[in-house]
């Protein structure tokens, strides 16, 4: 049986301070680090396996090793705390009830790459949890953790917290790096990639919160334990968020052996009103909606990918049967033309295409040649924008298209929409 | 792309609009938050001190709850950029408010999780009793409703932000009660996060 070890003390009160964190071990792993060569640091992460858990699940040991060594410039480790996709929370959990294992994990991430500053760039709304980090580190920095010489082992290292103002965009990494520098959250043209020319023109490293939160527990448990822990290149423990119409929706830590069935049914309490399941976004808003016949499939990168979709950030949105796929469509896409960052324009402007042909069909007064015309304008989307914001905003239309035609069809013929959930305000707006 | 001959180019959507900032009254940051900026701006390599603007423009906002167009001008001889370097971060963020808001602003969140909780029925509730559409402010200056897309609390939907303050799983019926909770309790009469609770 898994025992959590990211949330294992997330519940006991004052979680968040140093002395309960303390009494959990917390930075042991930076003090193993220390002992070691960084390079020896990079190769532990690398064995261990740990992919990144922001969305693209990139191994992060080979991420660090791209990091040029012998350049004269300063280094930066960015952790990603923008967590804004849709569906996703785990990172506030974290954050929130488990500071110190993410500054440990920066700090150790910082010693690897040879950086002494660290930033960690929180999404604007996470007011309250940007005061709980601030307090932690400077808790940390007064028990000698961060700042100068940590452990007597002449590494310096200091971290801070930049508070971000409302910006989706802001999460993909080379616009936080704009963000971060005080401007438009817009992503910049790769290559060069942020290990070589990241934060003010210099090599950096930028990981999800939970992904750093990881690094801890490879130095202090090993990386054979974390390997021990899930499918093969399906690595350590995992946080699943599960919201929408289940009875617990919440965080929950397991390993990637777990199948979205039990995510969903057992983890997360079932069913709400024990209802039908329609379908499940398995991975935050911008993968692709899956069928309730696709989810025993094990919830692993390469698992959600096997049955037509993306783990992304572990974000499941789970919708019963009273849900119209229509609707549920036509409320991304307003979050994705809302978030649009207006650089590109297949992006900017099919965004808003899509939400109007949308609207205009859950209103029910789509034609039927409005579904040929959504389609196209999302394959004009796909695979043409600057950065991956354009193929997760045709996500949801592609594929409720796929799965739900006969829904958007309904629609047409009916002239309205045939499934006004009780929880929705009556007629579109 | 093939344009659709039915579709209504001339209305809705697809117009962006640009809000001039409202000019506001003289400013200047107090010398306290100015010794706050000061501090954060440390945190930066010197040459770098552009990435102190966003903090900047919320200690704006904190001293005079939003951020006007001489405010922008005051900021951005502090922060040593131009004032279109300003007014053009303002404008992107969703957080930094150009124009008066009111004394609680009422941010709902519309996104999937909530939206299947109630989300639409909140905003309706609290359009209605405010008499005021997303995006207004009531007459008397209390209160602004806005439509905000996912917080990152989605197993706590539907959740409302006031101000910095959170307010979650709140009922649709529940609504006109938080509306009138906060005429008299003011900012107490929040939840505040499911996690944070222990410190209240
Ligand atoms: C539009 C967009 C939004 C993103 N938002 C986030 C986010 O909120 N948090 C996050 O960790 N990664 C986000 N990412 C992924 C980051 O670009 C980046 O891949 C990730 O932070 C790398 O960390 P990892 O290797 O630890 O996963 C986003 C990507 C895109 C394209
Ligand atoms: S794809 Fe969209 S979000 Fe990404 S750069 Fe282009 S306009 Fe901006
Ligand atoms: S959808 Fe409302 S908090 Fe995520």
């Amino acid at each position: 049986m898994f025992e959590p070890v990211l949330t294992s003390f997330v519940r006991e009160p004052n979680s968040f301070t140093l002395d309960v964190s303390l009494t959990h071990g917390a930075y042991e792993g930076l003090r193993k680090a220390v002992t070691l060569q960084p390079g020896q640091v990079i190769d532990l992460v690398k064995a261990s396996g740990l992919r990144g858990r922001g969305g693209a699940g990139f191994p992060t040991g080979m991420k660090w090793g791209f990091v040029p060594k012998d350049s004269p410039k300063p280094k930066y480790v960015c952790c990603n705390a923008d967590e804004s996709e849709p569906g996703t929370f785990k990172d506030h959990v974290l954050m929130e009830r488990n500071p110190h294992l993410v500054i440990e994990g920066v700090a150790i991430a910082c010693y690897a790459i040879g950086a002494k500053v660290g930033y960690i760039y929180i999404r604007g709304e996470f007011h309250h949890v940007s005061q709980v980090l601030e307090a932690a580190i400077a808790e940390a920095r007064a028990r000698g953790f961060l700042g100068r010489n940590i452990f007597g082992s002449g590494f310096d290292c200091d971290i801070h917290v930049h508070r971000g103002a409302g910006a989706y965009e802001a999460g993909e990494e080379s616009a936080l790096l704009e963000s971060l520098e005080g401007k438009r959250a817009q992503p910049r043209l790769r290559p060069p990639f942020p290990a070589v020319v990241g934060l003010y023109g210099c090599p950096t490293v930028i990981n999800n919160v939970e992904t750093l939160a990881n690094v801890p527990l490879i130095l202090t448990k090993g990386s054979e334990w974390f390997t021990s822990l899930g499918p093969e290149k399906n690595s350590g423990p995992k946080l699943f968020c599960v919201s929408g119409h289940v009875n617990t929706p919440g965080v929950y830590e397991a390993t990637m052996h777990t199948t979205l069935r039990q995510l969903i049914y057992d983890y997360a309490g079932g069913m709400r009103g024990g209802r039908a399941l329609k379908a499940v976004i398995p991975g935050g808003s911008s993968t692709p909606v899956l069928l309730p016949d696709a989810i025993d499939a094990p919830a692993s990168f390469d698992g959600v990918v096997k049955a037509g979709s993306m783990l992304g950030s572990a974000a499941m949105i789970v919708m019963d049967d009273t849900t119209c796929m229509v609707w549920a469509a036509e409320n991304l896409i307003h979050f994705y033309r809302h978030e649009s960052c207006g650089k590109c324009t297949p992006c900017r402007e099919g965004a808003d295409w899509m939400l109007k042909i949308l609207h205009k069909i859950e209103r029910g007064e789509g034609e039927m040649r409005d579904l040929d015309l959504l389609e196209s304008v999302a394959r004009n989307i796909n695979g043409k924008t600057l950065c991956p914001f354009g193929e997760a905003e045709v996500a949801p239309v592609l594929s409720t298209l796929a799965h739900f035609r006969h829904e958007y069809e309904a629609h047409i013929r009916e002239g309205r929409c045939p499934l006004p959930a009780p929880w929705r305000c009556g007629g579109g707006h | 792309m093939t344009f659709h001959p039915k579709m209504p180019y001339d209305t809705g959507l697809h117009q962006s609009a640009r809000q001039l900032p409202e000019a506001g009254e003289p400013f200047a940051f107090t010398p306290e938050n100015l010794a706050r900026l000061e501090d954060i701006a440390r945190r930066y390599p010197p040459e770098r001190r552009r990435s102190a603007l966003l903090p900047a423009l919320y200690l704006v906002q904190r001293q005079q709850g939003y951020v006007s167009a001489r405010a922008m001008a005051h900021v951005a001889e502090v922060v040593g950029v131009t004032p279109a370097e300003v007014e053009d971060v303002v404008s992107y963020y969703t957080m930094f408010y150009a124009q008066r808001v009111g004394t609680y602003v009422l941010q709902v969140c519309r996104t999937l999780s909530c939206a299947l909780n109630g989300a639409e029925r909140i905003t309706d509730v609290l359009s209605r009793k405010l008499g005021i559409k997303p995006g207004e402010t009531d007459p008397t200056g209390t209160f602004t409703l806005m439509e905000v897309e996912c917080l990152g609390a989605c197993d706590r939907a539907p959740v409302v932000v006031v101000n910095d303050q959170w307010h979650e799983c709140l009922k649709p019926e529940d609504a006109e009660r938080l509306v009138d909770d906060l005429r008299t309790k003011g900012l107490d009469a929040l939840s505040g996060c499911h996690l944070c609770v222990e410190k209240r």
